[in-house]
């Protein structure tokens, strides 16, 4: 059995360390790259990004997760960084809407959503961006249904759905072919 | 948002102890509860214990065939493990409609078991709501109450609670273990929730600093044809207006054995008693379901806005029953 649920197991003991709440140097891992940073525990991981790293790629837009322009990948699982703790980052991999980029070359679904026009304004784009590419490793872009389902915590006020959905299914079927 | 203190542990004792010592601590695992609730000053921690590295993760089968969920394991895993998906499918389902894909690989089900309501007097933070101050009153009795509960009601409080996983859970006889002060417990979860009568501010016995720790599935049985149905204003990323977890067992046209749990319309997640009971022996009809269904409701108490609740879970209710009797969802 995985998890030991007897009273010697929750007995086991060590001191822990109470950090904050002022501010303290907190060490990030953004797109590969080791930060350390002053934050005080209250700070989100998009306000480190965007108010202390200069990474404004992450948009905020309601704050209260329920956009999704601020996603993120922690540990290559997309989240959304308005609700996660920066100091609870620590030791964990944060990628970012700057981190897709290779080498200068865009990310291929960055190149589908200009080559479809998947915005208009642009503000949700980031957030859309980083969704859409974990939709695919995830398995669950195969049919329409499970696109529209699985990008629905991806808001866009300019509805430009169609050409987000294209440029999913473009990467989606470019990666298939051998 | 309030200043914040910060430590991670690594056991759950540690995690305990020291959310037990401090009156003002609470622990963190997904935080998509937790630090929206923070922000919105409606949760006043001085202290976050983040128990996101404790050994809490694992989904196992259990001896004799159930599932033990750890309380860390992620929605998003949990719905997509093969032990849940294949056979408690009503489970599998009801996590998948819940949030988005950005909160599912976030939340714990634990956190998720923990939730609290969305009802937009608890969440403003300054209307009067007995659930956040007791003794204030309760400000959707006559004010916005289309999205509240018709089920389990008290005059202090009409909150649903959110959860959609909750209420499969409630279905199958799930099992809550927890580990607090006063060593580890393991709670039914239907006696994990409680009504809110006239103290709705207290919502599930654990007492400060008591964790969930995993949350045990029976053996699936009936649940192997579960279905799970959701009902809301829009297709996806919404909460319940009404949803149904249901099953049931047919032999020669007739049931005998029936489960139905709803959300949306309690005030907990509401194992449909009445409607089992009502089930048992009657042919296999939508009429029969038609006639369980009127039978759970009739214990209705809607208000101003959500009358509509009421005939809405009872076609809900025939609905869940009749692809159960079919075949369930695969």
């Amino acid at each position: 059995m995985g998890i030991d649920l007897t009273a010697e197991a929750a007995s086991r003991h060590q001191a822990p360390t109470v950090r904050g709440p002022s501010e303290e140097p907190v060490v990030l891992t953004i797109n590969g790259t080791h930060h350390t940073v002053g934050l005080e525990p209250r700070v989100s991981l998009l306000d480190a990004l965007r108010d202390r790293l200069g990474l404004t790629g992450s948009k905020k837009g309601c704050d209260q997760g329920t956009c999704g322009a601020c996603t993120v990948w922690v540990d290559g699982r997309r989240v959304l960084a308005c609700l996660t703790l920066a100091i609870a980052c620590e030791g964990r991999q944060v990628t970012t809407i700057e981190g897709l980029a290779a080498d200068g070359e865009p990310h291929p679904m960055q190149r589908a959503f200009v080559e479809h026009d998947a915005f208009q304004c642009g503000y949700c784009t980031p957030g859309q961006i980083m969704s859409a590419i974990a939709l695919i490793e995830e398995g669950n872009a195969e049919t329409d249904e499970d696109i529209a389902e699985f990008m629905s915590g991806n808001i866009c006020r300019c509805a430009a759905y169609p050409g987000i959905r294209q440029a999913i299914k473009d990467v989606r079927d470019a990666r298939e072919r051998p | 948002m309030r200043p914040l203190g910060y430590a991670r542990v690594s056991t759950v004792a540690e995690a305990v102890e020291i959310v037990a010592t401090d009156p003002a601590g609470a622990f963190l695992a997904g935080g998509t509860t937790e630090i929206d609730l923070v922000r919105l000053g409606v949760a006043r921690p001085d202290l976050l214990v983040d128990i996101n590295d404790l050994p809490l993760h694992d989904i196992d089968d259990l001896p004799g065939g159930g599932v033990r969920i750890g309380a860390l394991a992620r929605m998003s895993e949990v719905a997509r493990t093969p032990a849940i998906a294949g056979r408690y499918p009503g489970v599998a389902q009801a996590l998948l409609l819940g949030a988005s894909q950005q909160l599912r690989n976030m939340a714990s089900m634990g956190g998720n078991l923990c939730q609290r309501t969305r009802c937009a007097y608890f969440r403003d933070g300054v209307s009067p709501c007995n659930k956040r101050e007791p003794g204030t009153g309760c400000s959707a009795l006559d004010g916005l109450n289309r999205g509240h509960a018709i089920l389990g009601t008290s005059e202090h409080c009409v909150a649903t609670h959110p959860s959609d996983v909750a209420v499969a859970l409630v279905a199958f006889d799930a099992v809550v273990h927890t580990a607090g002060p006063g060593g580890v417990r393991r709670i039914p979860i239907d006696d994990f929730y409680l009504m809110p009568g006239d103290t709705p501010d207290r919502e599930n016995p654990l007492r400060h600093g008591e964790l969930i720790t995993a949350i045990d599935l029976p053996p699936a049985g009936i649940a192997e044809r579960s279905v799970y149905l959701k009902f809301r204003d829009r297709q996806s990323y919404e909460f319940a207006l009404v949803s149904v977890c249901a099953a049931v067992r047919v032999e020669d046209g007739i049931v005998t054995e029936a489960r139905v749990a709803l959300g949306g319309v309690g005030t907990k997640p509401w194992r449909a008693r009445l409607a089992e009971q009502h089930l048992l022996g009657v042919p296999a009809t939508a009429e029969s379901y038609a006639a369980a269904a009127a039978y759970e409701l009739s214990a209705a108490v809607p208000r101003r806005h959500n009358a509509f609740k009421v005939e809405l879970a009872q076609r809900a209710i025939v609905r869940g029953l009749t692809q159960a009797a079919r075949g369930g969802m695969r």
